[in-house]
């Protein structure tokens, strides 16, 4: 279950693939949504962490367009919902995540990735 | 005690019936929990709000599942499909990767507020094959150097496990620091045969504290499983059934069914060839 909470911390990890390896783009995916509790001050303490454009930008390849262009500096409650339903609550169960910089494939399956390294991908 | 990480690969010796059996055993399931508990302590977390933790060989979820029932969102990584898969089943919410630790992380610096593993890293003091980057202390500096960029500073892992010598113990802590940890072991129970557990107790930066905190001495609480214990577990089983039934709308039986049989394919794919492992003595490398 591959929630976009995830995918925004994720960098390829492949040998010597340290520029442009963030984020992973997703391809022939399938989601699905999933109800989760709400909690304000999570989602707070938690956007910090937050490569924003690219949080957008999958967001949009999922189809959702909730979320601004720009981090908002006032954040209020209906911004959090849909950030909160952008992180937490979109599930992507197949498909694959793709390094941009050394095309590496990380497949999807059951809404788990597969992040195993060959032998001469390990750092 | 019994040394499974002498005897094959994680993948292989957690195939799909040890991966059942594991996690069905109550005993186990008491084990975990109360370790999983004692982690969460040592962990020192922030009281009261919910965190984001990385679960390093999450296994079938008896870790998460206190992490959720302590509110935490979690990211869990595994390197057995057999057990992820019984993960699925039992419907944990935590993210789950398949994932050799050994390999390292991909995560982006100061992505968690904190890290526990639970009965897991005794696996990387094992070579897999004869290939450098499969060689114990390259496995852990990898290990180390991605985890302690993964997390946020202050912060703290706290990952138990099992040595089997303290030479052990001296290569995996002087492997933690090289990679920039400050902290190191806890031990609880020292003079107990059966209550000892031995933690690793990581910081980044000041981790939050000055001091390695302490491990528990004195007696033994009654046996592993008193009463408060499993009334706790009670508890949680209760709250995982009905959670369960709140859920049952989004993920139905054939929802689960679906992903079993397409996770249980994919696991097939990763099971090595007979002849790589059979009749290959296994032993630490130093
Ligand atoms: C004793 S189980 C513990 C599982 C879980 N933490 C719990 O408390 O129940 C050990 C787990 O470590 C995992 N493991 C061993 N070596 C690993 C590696 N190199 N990478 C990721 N996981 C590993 C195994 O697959 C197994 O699920
Ligand atoms: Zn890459």
């Amino acid at each position: 279950m591959v929630r976009l909470i995830t995918h925004n911390l994720l960098a390829c990890h492949v040998k010597g693939c340290t520029r442009n390896n963030f984020p992973l783009l997703f391809e022939n995916v399938q989601i699905e949504i999933q109800e989760s509790d709400f909690n304000p001050d999570f989602l707070r303490n938690f956007m910090p962490k937050l490569e924003w454009k690219a949080l957008v930008d999958a967001a949009r390849q999922l189809g959702d367009t909730s979320l601004p262009l720009e981090q908002p500096e006032m954040v209020d409650e209906e911004f959090l919902k849909a950030l909160h339903h952008v992180l937490l609550e979109i599930h992507v169960m197949e498909g694959a995540m793709v390094c941009q910089n050394c095309k590496h494939v990380y497949p999807i399956s059951n809404g788990i990735p597969n992040m195993l390294l060959a032998e001469h991908e390990i750092g | 005690m019994s040394r499974p990480e002498l005897i094959a690969p994680p993948e292989i010796y957690y195939g799909d019936t040890e991966a059942q059996k594991y996690t069905a055993n109550s005993r186990i399931q008491q084990i975990q929990a109360d370790m999983t508990y004692r982690a969460l302590e040592l962990l020192n977390l922030p009281p009261d709000e919910p965190s984001f933790i990385l679960d390093i060989g999450c296994g079938s979820g008896l870790s998460g599942e206190i992490l959720d029932e302590q509110g935490h969102i979690w990211v869990g990584v595994d390197i057995a499909p057999s057990m992820l898969e019984v993960a699925l089943e039992r419907e944990v919410e935590g993210d789950l990767f398949l994932q050799d630790i050994g390999q390292g992380f991909g995560f982006r610096p100061g992505s968690f507020d904190g890290a526990i593993s639970i009965s897991v890293i005794q696996w990387l003091l094992n070579a897999e094959t004869s290939h450098p980057t499969s060689s114990p202390p390259h496995r852990l500096t990898r290990f180390f150097t991605t985890l302690h960029s993964a997390l946020k500073n202050p912060s703290r892992a706290v990952l138990q496990f099992y040595p089997s010598s303290d030479d052990q113990i001296q290569l995996i802590t002087s492997i933690a620091q090289k990679a920039g940890f400050g902290g190191g072991i806890v031990v609880d129970y020292p003079n107990s045969k059966k209550a000892k557990k031995v933690f690793l107790c990581l910081f980044v930066g000041s981790g939050g504290a000055q001091h390695v905190p302490q491990g528990l001495d004195g007696e033994v609480p009654e046996g592993a499983g008193d009463s408060v214990k499993f009334e706790k577990r009670r508890e949680r089983e209760k709250r995982r059934k009905e959670n369960g039934a709140k859920r049952k709308g989004v993920k139905d039986k054939d929802w689960i069914l679906k992903k079993k049989e397409l996770y249980r394919r994919r696991g097939k794919e990763h099971v090595p060839n007979d002849s790589l492992y059979t009749g290959r003595k296994r032993r630490p490398a130093f």
